[in-house]
């Protein structure tokens, strides 16, 4: 897709802004600006090492699996098997929680249950398996568990509340939205 | 961790390729926009939490939490735990070694909650793709129950 040039400025102009900011924080504070600008960069790297596979998988996901697949699996009326499905693909994903935002909106186009979708991010958020594990190490296993016990009540009282709060127009307006954006 | 994505990833990609030539050329196409379409807030963020880390440095968090205690400081830690961003292999280090320095239990539970469940620098991207009302209530629940986990630690630890 061409794009011109003053339609990527445009899009990127908050970018840019906050990106001449921190160069002039780094000539005024330079103890803080420098190393604002060198954090932001590792973070970059991170973020593009972390990324590129999520997205792949996104993309073959909304070509290989059917909008049918979807809605029976994760639709309306997938029940216990939807939720389950949300808690796995959370669980086995890797990244930051903004890297479940894209992937909720492809589940949300092909048409799954908007509080599967909230417990997909829930479980990327919270019960990641590579954390989990990481965690233990590091707070000792009984803060781990019962943390973990927690979350996933939680996670599932969350997605329940947040879907029972939208009204059937704001539901639709996410869906139509997710049309829009892969 | 994300070794084994690659290699999943490329894996179902090679298959996609031997399926149909086709369909993954449009998967790739359809890949690249979903990332590209959210590249702008993406950097602004990145750029947001890199400032933010700065000024408010492991070793501040630790004296705020350390020195604070009770419901005061379990707020204190659940929001700062909203406005930040650190990975988790850089949280759960941190979190353990403010545990050492004398903060409670219930602290660093809010503390690591809402570090995960809650994202204030990134409800620009999440209403992109959920609207203002879904994302502003799910991340208020978020918020509402890391106090609940951290009040559970504060009995079961």
């Amino acid at each position: 897709m061409k794009k011109g040039l003053p339609e990527i400025l445009k899009r990127y102009r908050v970018f840019m802004i906050l990106f001449l900011l921190n160069i002039l924080l780094a000539v005024i504070k330079p103890e803080i600006g420098l190393k604002s600008l060198d954090l932001t960069w590792k973070n970059t790297l991170e973020m593009l090492s972390v990324i590129p596979p999520i997205f792949i998988l996104l993309g073959l996901l909304d070509v290989w699996v059917s909008r049918e697949a979807m809605v029976k699996y994760m639709g309306e009326g997938s029940g216990i098997v939807g939720v389950l499905l949300g808690f796995f693909i959370g669980s086995a994903a890797a990244g930051p929680l903004y890297g479940a935002f894209p992937v909720a909106g492809v589940l949300l186009k092909k048409g799954s249950k908007l509080s599967n979708v909230f417990i997909m991010m829930g479980a990327w958020s919270t019960t990641k398996i590579p954390l989990l594990l990481f965690e233990a190490s590091a707070m000792g296993p009984k803060f781990t568990l019962l943390r973990l016990v927690m979350d996933i009540a939680g996670i599932g009282v969350i997605a329940y509340l947040t879907e029972k709060f939208l009204t059937t127009g704001e539901k639709d307006e996410i869906y139509r939205n997710s049309m829009l954006k892969i | 961790m994300t070794e084994i994505f690659y290699v999943v990833s490329i894996s179902a990609l090679l298959l996609s390729f031997y399926k149909s030539k086709e369909k993954t050329k449009k998967a790739l196409s359809k890949a690249w926009k979903a990332f590209e379409n959210i590249m702008p807030q993406f950097l602004s963020i990145i750029i947001i939490i890199g400032v933010m880390l700065t000024v408010l440095s492991p070793a501040q968090i630790s004296n705020l939490l350390g020195n604070e205690s009770g419901w005061g400081g379990v707020i204190l830690a659940a929001l700062i735990g909203s406005v930040t961003l650190i990975p988790g292999f850089v949280a759960f280090p941190l979190a353990a070694a403010l545990l050492k320095g004398g903060a409670g239990y219930m602290q660093i539970a809010a503390f690591i909650s809402t570090l995960m469940m809650v994202g204030i620098i990134t409800i620009p991207l999440e209403i992109k793709y959920f609207g203002k009302k879904a994302a502003i209530l799910r991340n208020l629940f978020a918020f509402i129950f890391s106090l609940m986990v951290a009040f559970g630690m504060g009995v079961f630890m």
